[in-house]
């Protein structure tokens, strides 16, 4: 029997093993939308807006490590995606993105609702389709699957015109599919990776620096095997957090523009790294002309183009970082005696006194709440357990730096794009892919308000999150570089007329609690993740004038952090 | 450094917009680009001019590989090869002096001349990047009217060759 193009792109959903499907409808998708009415094995989830869709099944892939899936109607419906296709893009998280076109006959026409999605799409996905032909619509969602979720991931579009959903054909789900010029390396090259394992056994001071590929790689078990065999200092960066425990004796800390003092100096003093998965971002390095002077570097990378583009490599390793880590631990195994184990106290020691400088503490106050000792409690009532998603600013750098990620694929949040208005809708994928789990979303009182309109979507699904915002009525984070950099000219930083999120969460339908006195914090925290099977939105007014530290600034290097006030002295004293 | 890359890709809609879109994003220079089908009609073959530091040419070799239409790619300036590029052009040729000079000029050059009109001539010239330039340099006496270049194509020489 013949199925229509509509019922294939359902038929193809189905036999992929799609749970979920974030869309909006429209005029375009409107036969896919009555294929799917017809069957309940795809559960659609109606968001708000597109850009909705596109964060949820986002926050659905860095969960649970399958491809998110959107459907969208054409024009605006594909505008609206770009904002959550570009920010998957900039985080290689999988996602297809199926897109209604304007028929095959109007396309170019200029058409009501007409956009050319594969040309505005184009700089932000791995790749992108547009369906001519309904005989060719089962193999290139197959090739969009297969291409979104294999090699370095990334978001794949395809752009179907409405007539191809209507037309007919035999429907035939090819089992893989085999491109020529498509074929990821993930083998790593056994002479590169002999070369790094001499490398690092002959470290004096060496440290291993994690990235978001090893958490999207499921190279947690082979990264926490390589650091425990080793016994080399770690760290991490913002979106590598949770491959290796907070726990880990090993570990120092994320690293970076608002990392720890201690993760910062290990980089820039050591005489080997070894990077897993992480790509020499500016927000890592800090200035790239006084990044890691000594180092000699092996950088493993499913991502050729990843290797030495920003900081020049010795052992540069194309693969898989799990496969390439086992590889690597097979040779090292029998040889970890050559370690010189002497060397390596030393350059401990030398941690542990960077270490005692304690980068991350922070001074309480009686009267207001200090947003550092909010996510201190979540993870206390949560036991680090719970999956964290947040949005961007001066909350995801403390969510970030006290939130002791135990667990990959917990920390959920847009680090390379830096997206505001992610947190909320990434949580309801979380939340649909694990609905017995506690899905916290660290917001601010800014990022909140770019996707508030999902908590009808939260309702419509019953998804109890929980929306913890740190509500301290300004930008902070640029609240905090006009203080540093502008000179205090707090130039539309200050969010005036911020509507009452109590009753704006009630009006949603959902429990709304405020908290202002540091008395009180506790007791609502711990009332809100009681309320299991609601979404609980409880708004934290926060001290306004607390700023991230410790802090790297633009142009300085990774020893020349700025630490928190007061903290400057007790280096000079411990340190000297 | 000047450098011929020569790019092996299917031949699809889109398929150059991906290669120009990424010179342009990631801010590469294209001294010039040229494409067309192969003999193996699913298969175009782009020649592109660039240039840039190693590290800048490593970086772009990388990105074209990433794109998921490439399906191979060489670096022609690594080995020896052979560059050729097309260009025509139409040069005022009116009377006998002239059009005797201009027609001298192509010879030297081995070039050709492919029309002809009571006022005009049009030249054909095919040879590496420099020829071409100098025939143009050599036609500073003649009213030039139009030019077309084709960009430069290249291919390996000897055994040397790029096939999928």
């Amino acid at each position: 029997m013949q199925l229509t193009g509509a019922d294939i792109v359902v038929r193809c959903l189905q036999d992929e093993g799609i749970e979920f499907l974030f869309g909006y409808p429209g005029g375009a998708a409107l036969h896919i939308y009555d294929a799917l009415y017809k069957q309940d094995q795809v559960k659609h989830i109606l968001v708000r807006h597109e850009q909705g869709a596109t964060h949820a099944a986002d926050g659905y892939a860095r969960a649970t490590g399958k491809p998110g899936v959107v459907l969208v109607t054409s024009g605006p419906g594909v505008t609206n995606t770009i904002t959550g296709i570009a920010t998957a893009y900039m985080d290689s998280i999988p996602m297809v993105v199926l897109t209604a076109q304007v028929p095959s006959h109007l396309i170019g026409d200029d058409a009501f609702q007409e956009v050319d999605t594969v040309g505005i799409t184009r700089p932000c996905v791995k790749h992108n389709f547009l369906v001519n032909d309904v005989d060719d619509l089962a193999e290139t969602m197959k090739k969009a699957f297969y291409i979104a979720s294999s090699g370095r991931p990334g978001p794949v579009v395809v752009d179907i015109p409405k007539d191809i959903t209507a037309n007919l054909t035999d429907y035939n789900y090819p089992e893989s599919v085999d491109m020529r010029s498509y074929q990821p390396r993930t083998r790593g090259h056994s002479k590169q990776v002999k070369r790094g394992v001499d490398l690092l056994l002959s470290a004096r001071k060496p440290i291993i620096y994690t990235g978001g590929g090893a958490v999207i790689g499921n190279a947690e078990d082979a990264v926490q095997k390589l650091v425990n065999m080793l016994s080399y200092p770690s760290t991490s960066t913002l979106m590598g957090l949770g491959a290796i425990p907070a726990s880990n004796k090993n570990f120092l800390g994320m690293l970076g523009m608002h990392g720890t003092y201690e993760s910062n100096m290990a980089m820039h003093d050591c005489d080997v790294m070894i990077a897993v998965g992480a790509r020499f971002d500016d927000r890592v390095t800090g200035e790239l002309a006084k990044f890691s002077p000594s180092a000699r570097i092996v950088q493993i990378d499913i991502d050729p183009s990843s290797i030495g583009k920003n900081v020049p490599v010795e052992v540069p390793i194309v693969g898989d970082c799990q496969e390439v880590l086992e590889q690597m631990i097979e040779l090292l195994e029998p040889r970890v005696d050559e370690i010189d184990r002497a060397a390596v106290n030393q350059w401990w020691e030398q941690i542990g006194r960077w270490k005692s400088l304690d980068s991350l503490a922070y001074k309480t106050n009686e009267e207001k709440i200090v947003p550092q000792v909010v996510v201190e409690r979540l993870g206390e009532i949560t036991k680090g357990d719970a999956y964290v998603c947040s949005d961007v600013g001066q909350h995801q750098m403390w969510a970030a730096q006290y939130y002791a990620f135990e667990k990959p694929r917990r920390w959920i949040n847009s680090g390379g794009l830096g997206t505001m208005g992610f947190g909320l809708p990434s949580a309801m994928g979380v939340q649909l892919a694990y609905p017995d789990a506690t899905v916290i979303c660290i917001t601010g009182d800014a990022s909140i308000q770019m996707c508030i309109q999902e908590l009808s979507c939260c309702l419509q699904y019953g998804l109890p999150i929980k929306v913890i915002n740190l509500n301290n009525q300004y930008m902070g984070m640029v609240r905090q570089w006009q203080e540093f950099f502008y000179d205090r000219r707090y130039s539309h930083s200050y969010m005036d007329a911020l509507p009452d999120f109590v009753k704006l969460a009630e009006s949603y339908g959902h429990i709304g609690m405020r908290v202002e006195k540091p008395a009180e914090l506790d007791a609502t925290l711990e009332e809100a993740f009681a309320l299991k099977d609601r979404l609980v939105f409880v708004d934290v007014i926060t001290d306004p004038t607390v700023n991230v530290y410790p802090m790297i600034a633009a142009g300085k290097g990774h020893h020349e952090m700025h630490l928190a006030p007061g903290q400057e002295e007790v280096k000079e004293r411990e340190l000297a | 450094m000047r450098r011929i890359i020569s790019v092996l890709l299917e031949n699809e809609a889109g398929a150059l917009s991906r290669v120009a879109g990424l010179f342009s994003a990631r801010g590469y220079n294209i001294e010039s680009l040229t494409v067309a089908p192969t003999d193996d009609p699913s298969l175009s073959r782009m020649t592109i001019v660039t240039g840039g530091t190693d590290s800048i040419i490593e970086q772009i070799t990388k990105q074209l590989n990433k794109l998921v239409d490439v399906v191979k790619l060489i670096d022609l300036t690594e080995g020896q090869h052979i560059e050729r590029e097309l260009m025509l052009v139409k040069v005022v040729a009116a009377g006998s002096e002239q059009r005797e000079e201009v027609k001298r000029l192509v010879d030297i050059f081995r070039g050709r001349i492919i029309d002809v009109t009571e006022s005009t001539y049009t030249l054909e010239m095919t040879g590496n990047g420099d020829k071409v330039d100098a025939f143009v340099q050599a036609l500073s006496q003649v009213e030039i009217i139009e030019v077309v270049r084709s960009g430069v194509s290249g291919i390996g020489r000897g055994k040397r060759a790029l096939s999928a």
